[in-house]
């Protein structure tokens, strides 16, 4: 039977608010950077969202459902570029010795959490949007394939994460998980798109670089864009914090639980 | 490099050898998956022949899972990791050398499994060169990602449960390149269907035993 002994006060590292670190909470311009970055993803998307109900005319072909074209493509964008991107160049810099930081770590971390999000969020859009234009919720066309694929490879990486170990140990692990995912992607790309392709070409960044897309609806497209890469580094910062304060709770933790069992030893020797 | 690739390859060949367990477990495993796969298609000869590539591909996978743990886990008992980090042979020739003893033993189950698909399901093999290239790249390929894999893990007292999930999405592009250029076999063969398939498989196993090369070293230090 073991019985926990209050840690002393005389430990500094007990009490919680000693417990965060500088230069994360009191850095001011990172928390002002964020609430910035965090009103201009409200404000864009709220324009966005102005834009794509109100202001823009529906498509001759696909009436009110061409909306969805404001949305969809936008998260996709984040979750399959920017956010696997960010986190595969994260763990190759982490990995690389000279760069070798827990900051790299942690924003790879984000990153992909974050990436999951947007990843789900694609594939509820595209279901909406496919069910109603192609009749099917779902449909094994490459793409789609692909998105699935990355979900499931980013949600491993997260299950990785989520093994305890010390935080060095849990990073490198995690970046090599990340790296030797990362070098399949190209590999899947290629392998769903001769297995089967439904999906439509991209619309702005096709191979003649002319877009398909013209007027308020090219710029509401655009806009969409931006409001949804703001709302991932809005996202990706916050994220990025709690993340290292859960860092260091962690280690935190781990110093009051000796000292209590240090304290046990005493009080039993005594 | 070489010399340490054939010392652990023959160490690890030995091992299975002697205590069976590919023999016994691994291999029978592989038979029975293509039974089950059998039951869940019905007797009817024409829906098993269709899906027989298929079926054949997702069975190798998982006996890869089953191969790749038990080449972790002979040498997860008596420190024989820590042996193998200090005995001065090459990162890289240990990793050639698990390699290539997961990917002897995953060729052999392939022939059984081979020959099972052929008389259980009922399918005509038209172009065998087609069969045996896909079987040999295929799997050093999966040999390759799941030795990578499999090192990764080694450390975790999850490994087992944890190992198939990273794993099995990653060798998506074998099991597509492989059950294509099956298929591409089973109608008659003509290389021309086949040839971006092979050009997939060589590119993975490039990646994957580039990649094993170079950070399974690492790996083991850090894990």
């Amino acid at each position: 039977m073991t019985t926990t002994v209050p840690v002393t006060a005389a430990e500094p590292a007990a009490t919680p608010a000693a417990l965060l670190p500088p230069g994360l909470v009191q850095s001011r311009r990172m928390v002002w950077t964020t609430r910035i970055i965090g009103m201009a993803a409200a404000v864009t998307v709220a324009l966005t969202v102005w834009l794509g109900l109100w202001v823009t005319p529906p498509d001759k072909v696909q009436g009110d459902l061409v909306r969805l074209v404001y949305l969809h493509p936008g998260v996709a964008w984040v979750a399959l570029y920017l956010a696997f991107g960010l986190a595969a160049v994260a763990s190759l810099l982490y990995l690389w010795p000279r760069t070798r930081s827990l900051f790299w770590d942690r924003l790879a971390a984000a990153a992909v959490e974050v990436g999951v999000v947007f990843n789900v969020c694609t594939l509820i859009s595209g279901s909406i949007w496919g069910r109603p234009t192609w009749g099917v919720w779902w449909a094994w066309d490459a793409r789609l394939t692909l998105t699935a694929v990355l979900l499931i490879l980013f949600l491993g990486y997260l299950t990785l994460r989520r093994v305890p170990a010390e935080p060095d140990v849990r990073a490198k692990r995690c970046a090599y998980a990340a790296l030797f995912a990362a070098v399949d992607v190209p590999l899947v790309h290629f392998s769903v798109v001769w297995w089967k392709t439904l999906h439509q070409g991209a619309t702005v960044l096709n191979a003649n670089l002319s877009p398909e897309i013209h007027g308020s609806m090219a710029w509401t497209l655009l806009l969409g864009f931006v409001a949804l890469t703001l709302v991932f580094v809005w996202m990706l910062l916050v994220r990025y914090r709690i993340g290292a304060l859960e860092d260091h709770l962690g280690s935190g933790e781990l110093e009051v639980a000796l000292l209590e069992r240090r304290n046990e030893g005493a009080e039993a020797a005594r | 490099m070489w010399r340490d690739t054939v010392l652990v390859a023959g160490k690890d060949l030995r091992i299975e050898i002697r205590s069976r367990v590919a023999l016994s477990q691994v291999v029978p495993f592989g038979v029975v998956a293509l039974a089950l796969f059998a039951f869940a298609l019905g007797p009817d000869r024409a829906p098993m022949a269709k899906a027989a590539p298929g079926l054949f591909w997702v069975a190798v996978l998982f006996t890869t899972v089953l191969a790749v743990q038990r080449s972790v886990s002979v040498e997860s008992s008596d420190g024989a990791r820590d042996g193998l980090r200090l005995s001065g042979l090459d990162p890289a020739g240990q990793f050639l050398g698990k390699l290539l003893s997961v990917a002897a033993q995953l060729l052999a189950l392939e022939a059984v499994l081979a020959v099972g698909v052929v008389l259980l399901f009922g399918t005509r093999i038209e172009a065998w060169w087609l069969i045996v290239a896909s079987c040999l790249l295929g799997t050093l390929g999966l040999a390759a990602a799941g030795v990578l894999y499999g090192a990764l893990s080694a450390g975790l007292r999850v490994k087992e449960t944890i190992l198939p999930f990273l794993l099995l999405p990653v060798v998506t592009p074998v099991l597509l390149a492989g059950t294509r250029i099956w298929q591409a076999a089973l109608a008659g063969g003509t290389p021309s269907y086949g040839s971006p398939w092979f050009h997939l498989l060589i590119a993975f196993d490039a990646v994957y035993l580039a990649l094993g090369v170079v950070v399974y070293g690492p790996i083991q230090e850090s894990a």
